[in-house]
């Protein structure tokens, strides 16, 4: 059976090759496995992989993982091929995805898709010319109190309106990394305003012994 | 209202310090080794006194499922393994717990590991919980460096190493068959059961597996007694529970409260109460995106927990609370859902491969009404041959939001049919 090839109209690499640094980070994360049982080391280093290569596995960096953890190569394909944070083809510098399952969409995530689609000035599944953002939509992020959500690299941009989706595309072009979390300012998961409850532990030095309650 | 000082995540929102110095302030970790020291029987008798029932979505008593794994087992580990998998549309509980109280999570696993025996524990977390999962490692080494974990953990003489997992992307891993292939380093496909997890589990070995909060709120049980526990909510519903509250509500927010609240009580109290007000509600999912539509006439007066929910045919689920005021095509935002469970079914069970898509597809014709009136029934014949014939409850999960949708909002869909055949009567030929 052949790999799964890239649909992408992008030349696949020929080689990968861990980096020493890497290399070492594979041996700390096979290590947290039973002795023999080093396939399940295939996730966490595929995840590796992809990182080392810019945000995308290409077929080789798939061969090196089963390379690494003797396993059959199409074992490692099957994994690659099976989650969706295994990015098969090449992304932008960015990758924008933006939530759009039921809890964000209530909330107007068809409206973030559309800013960032107009912005971008490219459709869902599509990268920019310049290689700098990839867009797409993901389902449930599991942020959903603080919905609409897009997850931008390793972060999420949380309470997301158009305003605030114009502001970040915009920063991230002049390479900066704009706040992640709310961006309405709240803390976490609290209401808008403020916690209905404990609010003896809203500063950082509240001891437990001290909460009062509230009713 | 549940009082303050019956919350067990004092630090849900996350404005103090998550690391092990702002948890010990917090109570946590406090003489961990005298709990301990009671022993594995009393552990999992005092969890089943409590009341606590799993917190993952299926409601199954979490000293019973500890109380199933075998005892003596000396020719091979016995393993805890943690669902961080959390992808439920609608929840959003764990991550808080993942990301601002990692050490009652961390404790928790120390328990519940000893009290059934486990050499090891391993925390599965939704690969896109980066950020999260980096604070729960912080946590986990912190544990290590203070001797709580690993060997000889608190001095008690029992080792016992806890590590993490990440996922990558795939709902089905949440069913915990699933995850335990995952963790083997393999698609994401469910097993068929017998045997189970405790007989046969991660790598062949005993293995149980709970939800993120069930273990997070064991060790505050312990410390404060399971009648504590037990006397919150209601019986055989017993304690608290964290509920996310989304959709169209004024402040959508997490909240720790009391089993049992009144789902109005709990959104005007905590939520800041419906878009438009209480009566602009169309309906509310109760517990996740799995669970059936509720209609406002039944949310004037249900009760948040799971033999409530059970009666009016829907469920406590994961208690994620999605509310809609009458600005929603309820059509469109169950249609969602069906494309959601296509998206996330993992291809193994020809019902759901097949049905899922093919119900999502059906649904996505109702939305505009571009279907035939007996195509209803015809559809929900097919969640029902859908539902209960597949390994997993992922087929289940399709099935009844949209078994929901029609139960309580036929008319509008009737009403879409009916329209776009006097619109266009040659095309809904």
């Amino acid at each position: 059976m052949s790999a799964p090839a890239s649909d992408h109209g992008h030349a696949e690499p020929t080689s990968f090759t861990f980096s020493q640094e890497n290399l070492e980070l594979a041996k700390r994360i096979i290590a947290k496995y039973p002795a023999g049982k080093q396939a399940s080391a295939c996730m966490p280093l595929l995840d590796v992989a992809q990182r080392q290569n810019g945000g995308w596995l290409p077929r080789v960096a798939m061969d090196a993982v089963a390379d690494l953890l003797g396993m059959p190569r199409i074992r490692v394909y099957e994994v690659a091929t099976f989650y969706t944070m295994y990015n098969k083809n090449k992304v932008g510098r960015h990758h924008i995805q933006v939530c759009t399952t039921t809890p964000c969409w209530l909330r107007g995530s068809d409206d973030i898709v559309h800013t960032c689609k107009k912005k971008l000035g490219i459709e869902v599944g599509e990268t920019t010319a310049d290689g700098q953002f990839t867009l797409g939509e993901v389902e449930c992020s599991g942020a959903c109190v603080n919905a609409p959500v897009v997850q931008i690299g390793d972060d999420y941009y949380e309470d997301v309106a158009p305003e605030h989706m114009e502001r970040i595309l915009d920063a991230l072009a002049r390479g900066e990394t704009p706040k992640p979390g709310s961006q309405t300012g709240r803390q976490s998961s609290e209401p808008v305003g403020g916690p209905t409850t404990l609010k003896a532990f809203t500063t950082a030095q509240a001891d437990a012994t001290t909460a009062q309650a509230d009713d | 209202m549940l009082r303050d000082e019956d919350r067990i995540f004092t630090n849900l929102y996350g404005y103090q310090d998550f690391g092990l110095e702002g948890a010990r302030k917090r109570g946590d970790w406090d003489n961990t080794a005298s709990i301990l020291a009671n022993g594995r029987e009393w552990i999992i008798e005092q969890v089943k006194e409590s009341g606590l029932r799993g917190r993952g979505g299926a409601g199954f008593s979490t000293g019973m499922k500890w109380s199933f794994m075998p005892k003596n087992v000396t020719d091979k580990p016995v393993y805890l393994v943690i669902n961080a998998d959390e992808g439920e549309p609608g929840t959003c509980k764990d991550r808080d717990i993942l990301r601002h109280d990692p050490h009652k999570l961390i404790e928790g696993c120390l328990i519940a590991g000893f009290a059934i025996g486990a050499s090891a524990c391993y925390i599965y977390i939704r690969g896109e919980f980066y950020n999260e999962g980096s604070n729960v490692q912080r946590a986990i080494d912190e544990a290590y460096a203070a001797g709580l974990i690993g060997k000889n953990a608190c001095g008690t003489g029992y080792d016992y190493d806890v590590y993490i997992h990440r996922g990558a992307g795939a709902y089905i891993c949440g069913e915990e068959t699933a995850l335990i292939e995952s963790i083997e380093g393999k698609k994401g496909q469910p097993r068929n059961k017998p045997p189970f997890p405790a007989q046969a589990g991660l790598y062949s070995c005993p293995t149980t597996v709970n939800n993120v909060e069930s273990i997070a709120v064991v060790p505050t049980i312990l410390r404060r007694g399971a009648s504590w526990f037990a006397g919150l909510g209601r019986p055989k519903n017993s304690g608290t529970k964290l509920f996310c509250i989304s959709g169209h509500v004024n402040k959508p927010c997490n909240v720790e409260e009391e089993m049992g609240i009144p789902l109005k009580e709990l959104i005007e109290k905590h939520a800041g109460g419906v878009r438009g007000g209480w009566d602009n509600l169309l309906g509310i999912i109760p517990g996740g995106s799995s669970v059936p539509v509720l209609p406002k006439s039944i949310c004037d007066t249900v009760l948040m927990d799971f033999d409530s929910l059970r009666e009016v045919q829907s469920g406590l689920g994961t208690a994620a609370v999605i509310v809609m005021d009458k600005s929603t095509d309820i059509v469109k935002a169950i249609a969602r859902l069906s494309s959601f469970y296509a998206h996330e079914s993992c291809g193994q069970c020809t019902p759901c491969r097949e049905g899922t898509g093919w119900m999502s597809r059906v649904m996505q014709r109702m939305v505009t009404g571009n279907a035939r009136m007996e195509e209803i029934d015809m559809l929900l014949q097919v969640t029902k041959q859908v539902e209960g014939h597949t390994i997993c409850a992922l087929g289940d999960a399709a099935a009844w939001p949209i078994q929901g949708l029609f139960r309580h909002f036929r008319p509008e869909v009737e009403r879409r049919i009916q329209a776009y055949r006097n619109s266009a009567p040659l095309a809904a030929e």
